[in-house]
């Protein structure tokens, strides 16, 4: 067997949070230390996985750097990680998100050793669900995070902390017990939990135990709850908002996207014949979610809450990309997860930074910040603008294919009048950015935040690599789409388009 | 007459008689503990040395030595063992009966042992009755009001449970004419038909001994006693009760079910579907009414009553499918093993807390993380377990039990099983809640005997182990399971 990269840069953050509830000495320092370099190390693994990823066309649909052991024999189950064009993107971003984070959190006093073993558990559980292929594997990995997530928001947390890491958990364990009967059933109708010999099987030939359709549906509970679909989303404004700083920039950034990584990879793969049926419906959620997730964050005044329904919004692409079908649409929304998964977590960041600077985030009381800390104010801008979909940012890469990709879709009808009804979400958020950037950096300068700090060398360096890597899949969407393109292929070959 | 096949039992009854005994002469009472252990690993070991024998049959077909029967004395073994260690601190404050205690504790798993060997109807209840007696005492071993109460309480329900237990062996004996579960199901087989649906005595027999045992494992509705004995009995008893007395109430209505009523197949079908129904109430009535309490103890109480659901998902599977399914058996059996570590390992964490608090009120728990972290975290770890959160044991139990419900065609149960697992998360989490989040009420650390730390060690290893890699029990419990025949 050969190096198992991907079991260390899953297990390594584990083994640091071991290490760090084992420490005898729980000096802050040694401690966030420690941690940046739990995470360090997985983020460069990952990198190095990008450089070693065979991108030719001849790897399409490839499981790559795969790692197969038989794990539990009565239930035919295997521990079974691989990447592919779909996942290893997503790998990467959660082990950048996840270095990002320790760096984020360098301020945190209160309960530094729980705190980091927390976000490091975090860490491990996200990358596990994105490079398992066996579905008790998966599900292992998406419920684990449950946990660390629970505790975040409810001890590091502001606001309505308790009340929102709750809601959190019901919510999401509610999604995730339909899924558990949704995999049951799956197995039970095929005898297997292999995702790979799931996609490449037909269904039909089986006889299921319940409708095909209806495991579909119970499957697609869990990651619409996580993705989220409107009306299963009112569990996000609370959770984004009332989660410390780095559980935002984890939520938003990597966490939420488990949801729509595992439509395509469940839903849509093992599935395409459901998934063409109801494309319609779930089209039509799509665009109600990226115009009622618009037209309610047009209304926010919290700094963080209108980040976070804005989340809700940029989803509602991803669901249209996803279930548009096309070749064209599915690149786009996988590579619309990697953006929203920087710029949102660059916009939680900065909406972080400013609160503890400033000390506020009510938008009715900010006003004029651009004089009084304007790195802040430039990156925030940068991350606001990526958010609206300005060229040259990743976000408007994205966006661009997603609606290029399902106006052109072939896979269900009328997709054009959807298209061009969610291409108004993007209109609202030029609104909602520009009128939150205004509100906040522009107008007349309050002397009452005369005092507040600036971003120190630690926050620029981390800004820094945001925005480069913003720009980078700005400038040059090649460099993901390429790998994406290798593992949408065999999907959208599964779908006949 | 192989007496050899009947020595982990004989082995257990001398210690139980040894510890009553030196009782007179000790003064050192800790020495009993350590004798009541070692009998029980004595036992054990005589039981893993006869793991994978053939099936074999002592006293005239009263009792088998199957690897079914095997699995469960390992279980009620290592059960009494953590039960045991978990008592002395407890026992330690006793001014008397000290001996009295750990025999009865003996005597109680000896007929737990019994329960799951028996195979005709007059042994299990004189196994059940052994058991049962032991328990009444023990319950009120404290001599407060409540745990009077509670015994008086346990005592009066059981006895009723016992008789209407044995009116059910009546009716079917006099519709069957025998006492063996074999036999009976041949009677039974060979009956027609018609003669089988139109007699009502069979029907009312077997929905008696439903009843009967449905008091064991506390499945609603004859769950009335739960939380009030749970919450006055010692601790370390109610640990006792909430796994040893369930799981042996699971073995006794597999064996008595599955073998004696397995076929023909509308029976079958029948009570299963008595058992699916009960499993659907008892999950959703034992956790809503989890949700209001403040007394950890009865909040554990009932938790149990919606965790008999659970497993009865379990035996509806049975009922659906008799003749192809193991997974609903063997999903019984190693629900019961991962239910037995994380609730014991609950207990136990609750027993140390209570010690230094003298309360088993959940806000008094406020702020553990800083009085005793490891503690915390253990509760914290078995009640996740409970929820059925990977990478706890509950998740693979629930996992591997619901499965078997999925193949055989009772997706609505299992469904119903999956909601009530996110209600259960609500009140189990408010424990860990207030332990995390809660303000410490003093500075002051709460210490932990050593043989509780072993205990809770134990515990919670096997809360990992089984949820981690779980194959190897799977698969003993699986090997188990394929014994039980018609």
């Amino acid at each position: 067997m050969s190096f198992p990269y991907l079991t260390i840069i899953i297990f390594l953050p584990v083994a640091g949070a071991i290490l760090i509830a084992l420490l005898k000495n729980s000096h802050p320092r040694l401690i966030r230390y420690l941690a940046a370099i739990f995470t360090f190390v997985p983020l460069a693994l990952a990198v190095t996985l990008f450089c070693n990823f065979d991108k030719s066309l001849a790897a399409a649909g490839l499981i790559q750097f795969e790692e197969k052991l038989l794990w539990i024999a009565p239930l035919n189950a295997f521990y079974h990680l691989g990447v592919d064009g779909l996942s290893l993107p997503l790998v990467i971003l959660t082990a950048f998100l996840g270095f990002m984070v320790v760096l984020i959190s360098w301020k945190i006093d209160l309960r530094v050793r729980e705190y980091f073993v927390w976000l490091l558990l975090l860490e491990t559980s996200i990358l596990g669900v994105f490079c398992s292929l066996d579905l008790l594997l998966f599900f292992i990995f998406w419920e684990i995070e449950v946990i660390p997530m629970y505790f975040l928001i409810s001890i590091w947390g502001s606001g309505r902390k308790e009340y929102s890491a709750i809601k959190y958990v019901v919510y999401t364990l509610f999604g995730s017990a339909l899924m558990l009967a949704g995999i049951l059933s799956l197995y039970f109708t095929t005898g297997s939990l292999s995702m790979v010999e799931l996609a490449q099987s037909e269904l039909g030939a089986f006889t299921a135990v319940i409708p095909v359709a209806a495991i579909f549906f119970l499957l697609l509970a869990g990651f619409a709850v996580k993705l989220p679909v409107v009306p299963l989303h009112t569990w996000l404004p609370d959770a984004h908002t009332d989660a410390p700083t780095a559980g935002s920039v984890m939520l938003a950034g990597a966490l939420i996207k488990m949801g729509g990584y595992g439509m395509i990879r469940v839903c849509v793969s093992i599935f395409p014949q459901v998934a063409t049926n109801y494309a319609p419906l779930l089209v039509t959620l799509a665009v109600i979610s990226v115009l009622y997730g618009a037209a309610i964050t047009l209304r926010q005044t919290d700094l963080k809450r209108l980040i976070a329904y804005s989340s809700v919004s940029h989803m509602g692409f991803v669901l249209l990309g996803i279930f548009a079908l096309g070749q064209v649409s599915l690149t786009g929304a996988a590579l619309q997860m990697v953006s929203h998964g920087l710029i949102t977590g660059l916009l939680f960041a900065m909406a972080g930074l400013t609160m503890h600077n400033v000390g506020e985030r009510d938008l009715s009381k900010l006003g004029g910040l651009a004089r009084q800390i304007p790195i802040i104010a430039v990156i925030f801008s940068i991350a606001g603008l990526g958010g609206l979909g300005l060229p040259t940012t990743s976000g408007f890469a994205a966006e661009f294919l997603i609606f290029v990709g399902s106006f052109s879709s072939t896979a269900v009808s009328g997709i054009q009048v959807y298209t061009i009804l969610a291409v108004i979400g993007v209109v609202l958020a030029a609104g909602y950015i520009l009128w939150m950037l205004q509100r906040a950096f522009y107008g007349p300068v309050l002397e009452q935040y005369n005092g507040a700090k600036d971003a120190d060398t630690l926050e620029r360096v981390y800004m820094f690599a945001f925005v480069a890597l913003i720009m980078l899949v700005g400038i040059y969407p090649a460099i993901l789409t390429d790998i994406i393109k290798l593992g949408i292929s065999p999907i959208t070959g599964l779908l006949g388009g | 007459m192989n007496l050899e096949l009947f020595i982990p039992e004989l082995s257990l009854a001398a210690f139980a008689i040894a510890v009553v005994l030196l009782d007179l002469f000790i003064q050192r009472k800790g020495l009993l503990a350590v004798i009541s252990l070692v009998g029980l690993v004595v036992a054990a070991g005589f039981t893993i040395a006869m793991w994978g024998g053939s099936p074999q049959a002592i006293f005239n077909n009263m009792l088998a030595v199957d690897s079914f029967a095997l699995f469960f004395k390992l279980l009620f073994l290592g059960i009494a063992a953590l039960v045991i260690l978990a008592s002395t601190d407890y026992v330690a404050k006793f001014a008397r009966f000290q001996g009295e205690y750990y025999a009865l504790v003996l005597l109680s798993a000896l007929g737990m042992m019994l329960m799951a060997a028996t195979t005709e109807l007059i042994a299990i209840y004189i196994a059940l009755e052994l058991t049962s007696i032991s328990l009444y005492i023990l319950v009120g071993f404290l001599k407060d009001p409540k745990s009077t109460e509670a015994s008086l309480k346990y005592l009066l329900l059981g006895a009723i449970a016992s008789a209407v237990l044995l009116y059910g062996m009546a009716l079917v004996f006099g519709v069957t004419g025998k006492t063996q579960l074999g036999e009976i199901a041949q009677v039974i087989q060979a009956m027609s038909l018609q003669a089988t649906s139109a007699n009502p005595a069979l029907i009312l027999g077997i929905v008696l001994l439903v009843a009967g045992f449905g008091f064991k494992i506390a499945a609603v509705p004859f769950h009335m006693w739960v939380p009030d004995v749970y919450e006055g009995a010692p601790t370390p008893i109610t640990a006792f009760l909430s796994v040893g007395s369930k799981a042996a109430g699971f073995a006794i209505i597999l064996r008595v079910f599955y073998s004696a009523f397995g076929l023909p197949e509308w029976l079958s079908l029948n009570w299963g579907l008595i058992f699916a129904v009960l499993a659907a109430v008892g999950m959703t009535l034992g956790n809503v009414a989890a949700l209001p309490q403040t007394n950890i103890k009865r909040m554990l109480g009932y938790s149990s009553i919606a965790q008999a659901g659970y497993l009865m998902v379990g035996l509806a599977t049975v009922g659906a499918s008799p003749t192809a399914d193991v997974l609903g058996r063997s999903g019984v059996l190693f629900f019961l093993a991962s239910y037995a570590v994380a609730n014991l390992g609950a207990f136990i964490a609750i027993i140390a807390i209570s010690n230094k608090l003298d309360s088993d009120l959940i806000q008094d728990y406020s702020g553990m993380i800083k009085r005793a972290p490891w503690l915390a975290i253990a509760l914290s770890l078995c009640l996740i377990s409970l929820i059925g959160i990977p990478p706890a044991a509950g998740f693979m139990a629930k996992f591997y039990i619901f499965s078997g419900g999925v193949q055989n065609g009772l997706l609505w149960l299992v469904i119903i099983a999956v909601l009530n697992s996110v209600i259960s998360a609500y009140y189990y989490l408010r424990v860990v809640k207030v332990m995390w989040l809660g303000e410490p009420a003093s500075e002051e650390k709460v210490p932990s005997s050593g043989a509780l730390r072993v205990a809770l060690s134990l515990s919670c290893l096997g809360v990992l182990l089984l949820g981690i890699i779980p194959g190897y029990i799977m698969k003993m419990a699986e090997a188990a399971a394929k014994m039980l025949t018609f």
